[in-house]
């Protein structure tokens, strides 16, 4: 499968591809926490750093099978959302976002100087295992997973959490437990976008996963549109695409890019692709049949 | 040598907090973490640097004409990248932030280039012994510099009409709008007073350590930022409090031999007081209402 696509598509572009697809993942985990749970999180970079380096610390030194090593990445990933969770039920907001962001400035720093991860010169020599196809076999699989979640009674909790915090607490929804459990499972998926990346780049560095990368995670959630999973997608892909293709003006493509940002929130505050059902548009008979009849039975 | 270190702690916080003031009374007012403060700062060092180095001006009339400046700068981007986002969401207003901030920095970078520039000696240091402590001249200006700054601050928001309008578009924005207070000139001044204090601070900050970098605005706005939570955002004594709290705690981390955590003991600290004072140490608690 590989060496088909590769025959096709020039390597550079797809390890962008690659790259891209991991993005997704971890975008689509955050998006669970921030977008349909409605709760801040500036640090999650870091727990895309929990899992590339608790992966690939696992495959290089300890010879554990990759797969084994992506899934223990995300459960320890997981297991630090747990504990960034339980103060996050004492805060709220802005104040929350600052203490996850806090929060990843602490791990990046920590593996800054922690000796197993190598410090300031990085963890090298990790094998290339993240092909393009298992990458967009997990993307698949989150994405069905997503939807599985969003559209299940846990799903609706968090909405009804997102939407009015007393009046879910009201109706009997336990508001810590299903925070708590929102976080571990979006930091999970982080995690194992993180094992694919070390496995990806064969190289990490504390300085990659600083609050500049979880900003940029957040950015691919608020622009595609906040719960919503294509609109994530297509965020995504946009923002990681643009530089690619702004790269003809080499020099002022950050500057565009920053620009980009400003302009597209100015036009579309609520994201691409936020507030648009696309089930609904897609299936647009369906529902209108649907209504007629509910208004028929009525007189 | 502890108070030694409380000296350097204090001028570096004195700085921090010039910085925080101007997160603290935008959050105040539009709730809006500016991200982009930290690029104000960082382009008031340039202007600085380029008035004496480039036109031979004194150390007063560099600092004012960057205050100005950033003053401009800031009230331009509070029309381009905030107002069209006022009446949306809290996040699309930080992402465009954000972009307004990936913006700047990389203009400075395309003009500048990475690498830092030295600050021209603007000031003959001497250092002065009072007891067992050292203080130079520059750590004398920027302590001075500071205090005067906020207590002008102090003063426009007390007594002044504008800074009577601030208080009240902080204290309820819609009623403040009905009781006839233009709310866009008031939020227009926020940022111009805000930008001139950050630049104030990066001209400050680059004679103290005689660099600047366009990057540089990157982990002092997050500290300043912290600073602000810390002390309790949307209050101005608290930011004051939170920058000197920051500066001297930091300082003392390095000299105890946390050196290589530096950047960590601002975060460690802000989410220990966090978990205590939920909003800060001199912020108001948050009222939960159905």
């Amino acid at each position: 499968m590989d060496t088909l696509i590769a025959s096709f598509i020039d390597p550079y572009y797809m390890q962008v591809l690659t790259l891209l697809g991991i993005y997704i993942i971890a975008a689509l985990g955050l998006n669970l926490i921030t977008g349909v749970t409605g709760q801040f999180s500036f640090g999650h970079a870091a727990f895309l750093a929990i899992g590339a380096y608790g992966a690939a610390i696992l495959t290089v030194k300890f010879q554990i099978p990759f797969y084994v090593a992506l899934l223990a990445g995300g459960l320890m990933a997981a297991f630090f959302g747990v504990v960034i969770g339980f103060p996050a039920l004492r805060l709220t907001g802005d104040y929350l976002g600052i203490v996850t962001l806090g929060f990843g400035e602490i791990i990046r720093v920590v593996f800054l100087n922690l000796e197993i991860t190598g410090g300031a010169l990085g963890l090298a020599g990790i094998a290339r295992n993240s092909s393009i196809t298992v990458v967009y076999v997990l993307v698949v699989i989150t994405i069905i997973i997503m939807y599985y979640l969003q559209s299940s009674r846990f799903g609706r909790a968090l909405i009804a959490i997102r939407e009015d915090e007393i009046a879910a607490e009201t109706m009997g929804v336990n508001i810590s437990v299903y925070k708590i459990k929102a976080f571990a499972i979006g930091c999970f998926f982080a995690g194992v976008a993180g094992g694919l990346y070390a496995h990806l780049l064969q190289y990490l560095n504390p300085t990659d996963f600083g609050f500049a990368k979880s900003f940029e995670l957040l950015c691919f959630v608020v622009l595609g549109g906040l719960g919503s999973i294509p609109g994530v997608v297509l965020g995504t892909t946009i923002l990681t695409m643009a530089p690619e293709f702004l790269r003809s003006m080499s020099d002022y493509r950050m500057m565009i890019y920053g620009a980009l940002m400003v302009i597209m929130m100015i036009f579309r505050p609520h994201g691409l692709l936020g507030g648009i059902n696309l089930h609904r548009m897609l299936f647009k008979n369906k529902y209108k049949i649907e209504t007629n009849r509910g208004t028929t039975d009525e007189v | 040598m502890l108070e030694q270190q409380l000296i350097n702690g204090l001028t570096l916080g004195a700085v921090y907090a010039l910085i925080a003031l101007g997160y603290t009374m935008v959050y105040g007012i539009i709730q809006l973490i500016n991200f982009a403060h930290g690029e104000i700062y960082m382009i008031g060092a340039f202007v600085g640097v380029s008035m004496v180095a480039v036109f031979g001006q004194g150390f007063l009339a560099s600092m004012l004409l960057a205050m100005l400046v950033c003053m401009i700068l800031g009230m331009t981007l509070e029309r381009v990248a905030y107002r069209p986002l006022r009446r949306s969401t809290r996040l699309a207003a930080l992402i465009s932030a954000i972009g307004a901030s990936t913006f700047l920095q990389n203009a400075m970078l395309l003009w500048k280039g990475p690498q830092p520039v030295g600050f021209p000696e603007v000031i003959k240091d001497a250092i002065y012994h009072i007891g067992p402590i050292e203080i130079s001249k520059v750590q004398l200006i920027i302590l001075a510099t500071a205090a005067i700054l906020m207590a002008v601050l102090n003063y426009i928001v007390k007594y002044v009409k504008i800074g009577k309008a601030m208080r009240a578009a902080s204290q309820d924005y819609d009623t403040a709008s009905l009781m006839g207070i233009d709310i866009n000139k008031v939020i227009s001044f926020t940022f111009a007073i805000g930008s001139a204090l950050a630049a104030a601070g990066g001209v400050l900050v680059g004679m103290y350590f005689n660099s600047v970098a366009p990057l540089m605005g990157v982990t002092a706005g997050i500290k300043a930022f912290c600073a602000a939570v810390l002390g309790g955002i949307g209050s101005i004594p608290g930011a004051m409090l939170g920058g000197i709290f920051l500066g001297v705690a930091e300082t003392l981390g390095i000299a105890v031999g946390f050196s290589t955590y530096r950047d960590a003991i601002a975060f460690t600290l802000l989410i220990i007081v966090l978990l205590f004072k939920p909003t800060g140490l001199l912020g108001k608690p948050i009222q939960r209402k159905v």
